[in-house]
């Protein structure tokens, strides 16, 4: 299941948006991609002392706590929505880098009428913890509603005053006509560990940071 | 017709159970082999006298009122309650105290993550040897609890619990700044901690340092390349872990151990050694443990201690693992 000695590393590897990025920096970190990024279909490849394990980036953190994977890269974004599993956060690679944001219809003022007249915001997010987090820190009362996606749409159509989501462009933003209120947090790619594959296997793992970070410093 | 149990409780049915027998036997053999008593003490304790701990982590999870309006807790671990019983009934006695267990202690879990809410833990505690000779012993009693589990790949990771106390005491920083440098240490999360650091305007040689130090587990070389660094906390914390180490290996007895100075326990009572044990077999803690005078400062005694607790279902666990693993011919 996990830091097996004799067996090579896993890394878990984000598919989606991080995909293109996270395969070039292997890469130039000296790892041979070049199965991954002909074969779309499988999830599990191969490549010189190494497995590589695609998966959707919010299960990063699950395969990575689990030992299942003994390493992994995922965003900053799925790390802080699941803080609570602890795994070892070694390296920001710098790329897929977006903001968590709050953000609003364009000239409508619902988030503060409700702030005034309610005593409180209704936030759609696909970020439950970190939304609650951030508002509790600023002192702030929200009633959270959780949607799986395409969370522009909800206040569009009357779900919730505004948004808590990530913004790479913000041209999604822009064509539902909302516009950034506030900045929460700025996510890049993490290089992340799991805790006994971290002590059990530490040269290969501290080989590999070295070569990963280098090859994001460019 | 179906019943439901609580999310992170299970019943154990009589294969296993002989399984888990077998091995609390084997356990139990090795720690009263080395002289240490089998105790036990309630599941649930008055909350005020649990709360002495002053871990934050393992805060007892569940709490009621008894008929007479007292605030009752299950306990969260073992530690606390045999400090309890240490100064409440060995005030006369004169120490070393060894004491062993097997006992299921209670915790919250975080929802469908496999987390148990009732677990057992077998573990020992030495409460008034000398410094070394205590965490060396309890060191020694570990590794043969490990073989005795037919864990033939666990691992020991020996740590500092003094040295980021030391090393933010070493910066400078103000308690606010310490606490957020610790907690992101604790986290094992460098890149908030390089950004903690920065913002505290310590120097970029002393981040460099931090973060290595902090990278820093293996063998004996370790210890030399943390001897390299500026800092008066970490040739310390490498001073303690040789002279532990040296005591280990004229006994023959540190086979198993690996140093780290990452190591953080989330429990506030420990000082000195801390320790951990893994299992390439699973991707979990199997248990852990270290030094903790402090703790017994608290309850009234002034006595040097260490102890440690495995996590029975998950040395059992990595057991049937190793075994597949062996099957295998691996």
């Amino acid at each position: 299941m996990s830091a097996d000695p004799q067996s090579p590393l896993k890394l878990a590897v984000p598919r989606g948006a991080l995909l293109g990025e996270t395969l070039d920096l292997l890469d130039a970190a000296g790892v041979d991609t070049a199965e991954a990024r002909s074969d779309s279909r499988s999830l599990i490849f191969e490549t010189g002392g190494m497995t590589l394990v695609t998966m959707r980036p919010s299960d990063v953190p699950t395969y990575v706590e689990a030992g299942a994977a003994d390493v992994g890269i995922t965003g900053k974004d799925v790390l802080l929505e699941q803080s609570d599993r602890p795994v070892y956060e070694l390296l920001d690679l710098g790329y897929g880098r977006c903001r968590m944001v709050l953000a609003g219809r364009v000239g409508s003022d619902r988030l503060g009428e409700s702030a005034r007249s309610l005593g409180m915001m209704r936030i759609a997010t696909k970020y439950p913890r970190i939304a609650e987090r951030y508002f509790e820190s600023t002192g702030r009362q929200i009633e959270l509603i959780e949607v799986k996606g395409s969370v522009e749409l909800a206040p569009l159509v009357g779900l919730g005053d505004g948004i808590v989501d990530l913004v790479a462009t913000g041209r999604t933003l822009e064509e539902n006509e909302l516009e950034v209120r506030e900045e929460i947090v700025e996510c890049t790619a993490r290089f992340v560990a799991n805790r006994v594959a971290h002590k059990l296997r530490a040269a290969e793992i501290d080989a590999l940071t070295e070569k990963l970070r280098k090859a994001s410093r460019g | 017709m179906i019943h439901p149990i609580p999310p992170g409780t299970r019943d154990v049915l009589p294969e296993e159970m002989r399984e888990l027998r077998k091995l609390q036997a084997a356990l139990l053999a090795v720690f009263e082999g080395r002289g240490y008593g089998e105790v036990a003490t309630p599941a649930l304790e008055y909350d005020e006298v649990l709360r002495r701990g002053g871990g934050r982590a393992h805060d007892a999870a569940y709490r009621f009122f008894d008929e007479g309006g007292e605030l009752l807790a299950l306990r969260s671990e073992m530690t606390v309650p045999i400090a309890r019983l240490v100064a409440t009934r060995y005030t006369q006695a004169d120490p070393p105290h060894r004491f062993c267990y097997l006992a299921g202690a209670y915790r919250a879990v975080s929802p469908q993550r496999g987390e148990m809410r009732e677990f057992t833990q077998a573990g020992v505690e030495l409460i008034g040897a000398p410094e070394d000779d205590g965490t060396g012993e309890v060191i020694e009693v570990l590794q043969e609890a490990l073989d005795a589990a037919e864990l033939g790949s666990a691992v020991i990771g020996l740590g500092d619990a003094d040295l980021y106390r030391g090393l933010v005491a070493e910066y400078g920083l103000d308690e606010e700044a310490g606490a957020a440098v610790l907690g992101r240490l604790g986290a094992h999360d460098l890149v908030g901690l390089e950004t903690v650091l920065e913002g505290a305007r310590v120097s970029e040689e002393q981040i460099a340092t931090c973060l290595a130090v902090s990278q820093l587990r293996g063998g004996a070389e370790v210890l030399e390349r943390a001897r390299g660094y500026e800092s008066a906390a970490v040739a310390r914390a490498a001073d303690r872990l040789d002279d532990i180490y040296r005591g280990l290996a004229d006994r023959e007895g540190g086979y198993r151990v690996q140093f780290d100075f990452g190591l953080m326990r989330d429990l506030a009572y420990y000082n000195g050694a801390i320790l951990e044990v893994y299992d390439p077999a699973v991707g979990h803690v199997l248990g852990g443990g270290g030094r903790y005078d402090g703790l017994m400062k608290r309850f009234g005694i002034d006595f040097s201690a260490a102890g440690f607790a495995l996590n029975l279902e998950r040395v059992h666990v990595a057991q049937i693992e190793e075994r597949r693993r062996q099957g295998e011919g691996r």
